[in-house]
């Protein structure tokens, strides 16, 4: 770990209308740290985490990046050609629904393959040889790599994309409730997965789930957001086992027991 | 210009009137600046259905002067309805003079073929195209395939090939094979086979394409390059046959399928009816050329 973090965010606000979707939001994220953003539906999670990756521009508030070069950018001045240069190489992009994220008529070698060929990969081999090489690390047989992910069960997609968007060795990975809608055992697996690569790779990622589960195995820190506003923050243990704002409390003390 | 008299008195020179034309001239000017870029443009409806080349037309009616010499051809021929249609079109409406020479045009409309006899420069060829977006069938939103253009991100267009790859083994796509004009757009040349590819890079002849339907011109300068797109170990290449043309012998160039009987005969024979028979007159002969000579825009198949 470096002594300067990777990104800075500082009063950010995005508001929709009169309504509110996230306000003042502020922190850091080191690089290789995990901050998990929890919180119910609505509380503004996937606002802020569109604000973040720059696919939503806030109403106030700024986040600096720092890039490969050790420069901070303001995110919201850049050109939107190097915001969408930044997207495919140094960031990656976790949908909860994996049809959102992957190209679902295309071959499971080219959803892979894309953002090396985007960064001007031109030799064939080598991007097979990459592909093939992902999708073992995220327990994809070598066999489908021709089949188009419609032909994918939902935890194979969601695995698919994890590989589309790692395959540029990003810094930072933005992830919306990764394991949502997926059963538990495959929800375990994939958890598994995701810890494994984060650590491997000494990725900086911010997972907004509203699983306080997900938050405690991938996390090292969360913030709890409620109405649009960070109503606790900490180290995930720290926030999990010993709450403190009359929220969280009732937000812990709500996990089903089984 | 004004309207001509006698007979075409009804129409304005060459169909469409002055102010359009003076748009479409804008269009093409804009286009011949950014080689490759698709510059929209208001097009008209013309007295012919959209996909019969109402893009071309109308290029070819705002640029067509009355001492030009037009060839029309259609998949190569110069004897089918399309081709014998506009011609017969422009012949009445700007009382040009109408060839099947390609050395003699000035202006050349094709339909998804580039002559085999070599442009010079002073000629224009102008494309009638269907769809002008390359990345349309790989992303369907136009404003996303215009910001994709404007910030060069041409990656998908390699998903495709990758694609290609993937699925036969080889880059499988044959026709509207896409380009890289002048190292900046990525450009459909119109569905040409990708054996036409190479005859667009510095070309002295100006390309212009135009698509009526999807309103854009769009255009490639004499002497401009024009890179197939590819991989390393996969590199383009052309078409080839195994055997000349059946009627005049001829290697290298693009040959059709001509289906004999129904009793499986077939023939290969040039797609190029003009350089077909210019050859034949020239004494060349395949082995199914007919014992006598043919009279040029007088083709039958041979028995």
């Amino acid at each position: 770990m470096t002594d300067e973090p990777l990104l800075r965010v500082s009063a950010l606000s995005k508001f929709y209308g009169s309504r509110v979707g996230c306000d003042n939001v502020s922190f850091d994220l080191w690089p290789g740290e995990v901050l998990a953003v929890v919180g119910e539906s609505g509380s503004g999670k996937t606002t802020l985490l569109n604000c973040l990756s720059t696919r939503l521009l806030p109403s106030s508030g700024t986040a600096s990046y720092r890039m490969r070069d050790g420069q901070f950018r303001e995110l919201y001045r850049m050109s939107e050609a190097e915001r969408r240069f930044l997207m495919r190489t140094d960031w990656g992009f976790v949908h909860q629904n994996p049809a959102d994220g992957l190209r679902m008529t295309v071959s499971a070698g080219a959803n892979v393959g894309e953002r090396l060929m985007a960064v001007g990969d031109r030799h064939y081999g080598k991007i097979r040889a990459t592909a093939v090489d992902w999708l073992s690390r995220v327990e994809i047989e070598e066999d489908r790599i021709d089949d188009e992910p419609r032909a994918f069960s939902g935890g194979m997609r969601q695995r698919l994309q994890i590989a589309r968007n790692l395959v540029t060795g990003p810094r930072l990975v933005f992830m919306d409730e990764p394991t949502g809608g997926l059963d538990v055992s495959v929800q375990a697996r994939l958890l598994d997965l995701l810890r494994g690569l984060v650590t491997d790779l000494g990725l900086a990622a911010i997972v907004v789930t509203h699983d306080l589960a997900v938050a405690r195995l991938l996390s090292q820190r969360m913030m709890v957001m409620k109405d649009g506003r960070v109503v606790e923050s900490g180290l995930t243990d720290r926030v999990l086992d010993d709450p403190r704002a009359p929220y969280t409390q009732l937000l812990v003390s709500s996990i089903l027991q089984v | 210009m004004t309207a001509q008299p006698t007979d075409i008195a009804t129409y304005n020179f060459a169909y469409l009137d002055e102010q359009t034309k003076r748009m479409i001239r804008r269009a093409i000017l804009k286009g011949i600046a950014i080689p490759g870029y698709q510059v929209p443009f208001a097009s008209r409806e013309m007295p012919m259905p959209y996909g019969w080349g109402t893009g071309g037309v109308q290029v070819t009616a705002s640029i067509i002067g009355p001492d030009d010499v037009l060839k029309v051809i259609d998949q190569g021929a110069d004897d089918t309805t399309n081709a014998v249609s506009i011609r017969a079109f422009f012949k009445k409406v700007a009382n040009v003079a109408v060839t099947t020479d390609t050395a003699a045009a000035t202006i050349i409309q094709t339909r998804h073929r580039i002559p085999e006899h070599p442009l010079t420069a002073g000629q224009v060829l102008v494309y009638q195209v269907p769809i002008p977006e390359p990345l349309r069938f790989l992303e369907p939103r136009e404003t996303e395939t215009r910001k994709m253009h404007a910030l060069e991100e041409y990656g998908l267009m390699h998903v495709k090939l990758y694609e290609d790859i993937a699925k036969h083994g080889r880059i499988a796509t044959t026709y509207a094979y896409p380009v890289k004009v002048e190292g900046r757009y990525v450009m459909d040349p119109s569905p040409t086979p990708k054996f036409d590819n190479p005859k667009m890079h510095r070309s002295p002849a100006l390309q212009l394409f135009g698509a009526g339907r999807e309103k854009r011109i769009y255009a490639v300068p004499p002497f401009t390059d024009v890179v197939s797109l590819d991989f390393e170990d996969h590199p383009f290449e052309v078409q080839t046959f195994d055997q000349p043309c059946a009627l005049c012998a001829a290697e290298n160039v693009y040959l059709d399928e001509v289906i004999l009987d129904d009793h499986g005969g077939h023939m290969f024979v040039c797609s190029d009816t003009d350089y077909c028979e210019k050859r034949r007159a020239d004494g060349h002969r395949g082995h199914l050329a007919p014992e006598t000579d043919l009279a040029p825009g007088n083709m039958e198949p041979a028995r």
